[in-house]
């Protein structure tokens, strides 16, 4: 079957079967392997891709289920000049991750979450990321980057 | 993954046409459904999307009061727009999966698999709702039939989901923190002419209504009334997360909770 797409501002169109991945269109076909496939399972969060504004898992859904969407990966978040936009120099900044494998679903999950709530309190930020795991940081220094990013205060998160 | 075709109709009756395919299923967000797959426990031949039926997506107040919302509506858009006409519905909504699975899974995907630890079956049974299908209306008593059983025919799609709203209800979540389905959930709805209290997560035969608890509440609505009923835990669920006793006591327990949150 034959799909096309918006994918970070581009037109794609590819050819995939009925069983094809969202995230292994995007990382197979494309070669935005930025969205990373971490569980397969729809556990883990790291294939986290937006997909007309919302968040959703690319490995629990089908590419085909994409066609004419508008999509957005890793690949899209930094400035026009190629430098890290706010939340991703939040995460640096912050030390918000360690082996990085996770950091793209938490990046493009911050973004989908600041979106709807600019200003999220520390508690919606964790409950926000239920969905994404990250077995290195402890989670702390990703919500103090999530707090960096939307401008508040970053003095009350447990210490780095 | 087996391979299969694919198909995306834009209306209930291209729909039902497409999924007259020997094996052919209905695809809701996929959310159970895809991984499902994946383990190669199920192999369609084809899958129908439900993504693509405008008439089957939303909340809306009917006429008499009662809420309906499509079959592929996403458990994000329940969250958000039965917030204000059925707000326990919407909260349990809202505790489903995790924001990424909730802008995908849908009601109709949900209730047709009829996962013992899936929250809206107890939602649709505590209510009382109606099941509307292409070809019939169902209640919910006579919906749900045993674990990942419905009273749904081959082929046949779930268009709409009609829920009478309570005086009162509340849908209680014990979470299993790693899968984020219920290890048990109590979903309790007040009515002026008596109380239903439905249990997901803890036995066998899925999802049930806990009828003792329903005749001790209509004599007497607070959380003691309950103070001398046990459930047998011969039929409850037994797993690494936790025993049939204990699931049994966690069904007191969360319907205590119910009560008290519907005072």
């Amino acid at each position: 079957m034959k799909i096309s797409m918006t994918v970070n501002g581009k037109a794609v169109s590819g050819e995939v079967e009925g069983r094809t991945l969202l995230s292994g269109f995007l990382r197979e076909q494309l070669s935005l392997t930025g969205t990373h496939v971490g569980c397969d399972t729809a556990q883990c969060g790291a294939c986290v891709v937006h997909v007309n504004g919302q968040a959703v898992k690319s490995c629990n859904m089908l590419a085909v289920e994409a066609d004419g969407a508008d999509v957005g990966t890793i690949e899209g978040q930094a400035n026009a000049d190629g430098s890290l936009n706010v939340i991703q120099q939040a995460f640096q900044d912050h030390h918000g991750l360690q082996c990085g494998f996770c950091t793209p679903g938490m990046v493009m999950s911050a973004a989908a979450l600041l979106k709807d709530n600019p200003r999220p309190s520390e508690a919606e930020i964790r409950k926000y990321l239920e969905g994404n795991l990250c077995r290195c940081t402890g989670y702390h220094n990703i919500v103090k980057a999530i707090m960096a990013a939307s401008g508040q205060d970053v003095g009350s998160i447990a210490a780095e | 993954m087996y391979n299969f075709e694919f198909e995306k109709p834009s209306t209930i009756a291209d729909a039902v046409a497409a999924l007259a395919t020997e094996d052919a299923q209905a695809l809701g967000g996929g959310q159970t459904l895809i991984p499902t797959l994946k383990q190669r426990l199920a192999a369609p031949s084809k899958l129908v999307s439900m993504g693509g039926i405008a008439e089957m997506q939303g909340v809306c107040v009917d006429d008499d009061g009662s809420v309906s919302v499509g079959g592929a509506t996403p458990h994000v858009a329940v969250a958000r727009d039965a917030a204000g006409s059925y707000p326990a519905l919407a909260a349990l909504a809202g505790q489903i999966g995790d924001p990424a699975v909730r802008n995908r899974g849908t009601i109709g995907g949900s209730v047709a698999n009829n996962d013992p630890a899936a929250c809206y079956p107890a939602g649709v049974l505590g209510s009382g709702a109606t099941v509307v299908t292409n070809a019939r209306q169902i209640a919910a008593d006579d919906f749900f039939q045993g674990m990942f059983t419905t009273a749904l025919d081959e082929g046949e799609i779930i268009t709409s989901i009609r829920f009478p709203v309570p005086q009162a209800a509340s849908y209680q979540k014990f979470l299993q923190p790693a899968s984020r389905f219920a290890l048990v959930g109590v979903y309790l709805a007040r009515f002026t002419d008596g109380v239903r209290v439905a249990v997901t997560g803890a036995s066998e035969d899925g999802v049930f209504r806990w009828s003792e608890a329903e005749q001790a509440l209509n004599k007497e609505f607070r959380p003691d009334a309950l103070m001398d009923l046990r459930i047998n835990p011969a039929n409850m669920i037994a797993d690494l997360h936790g025993s049939k006793e204990y699931r049994a006591h966690l069904v007191s327990v969360m319907t205590k909770r119910a009560v008290e949150a519907c005072m």
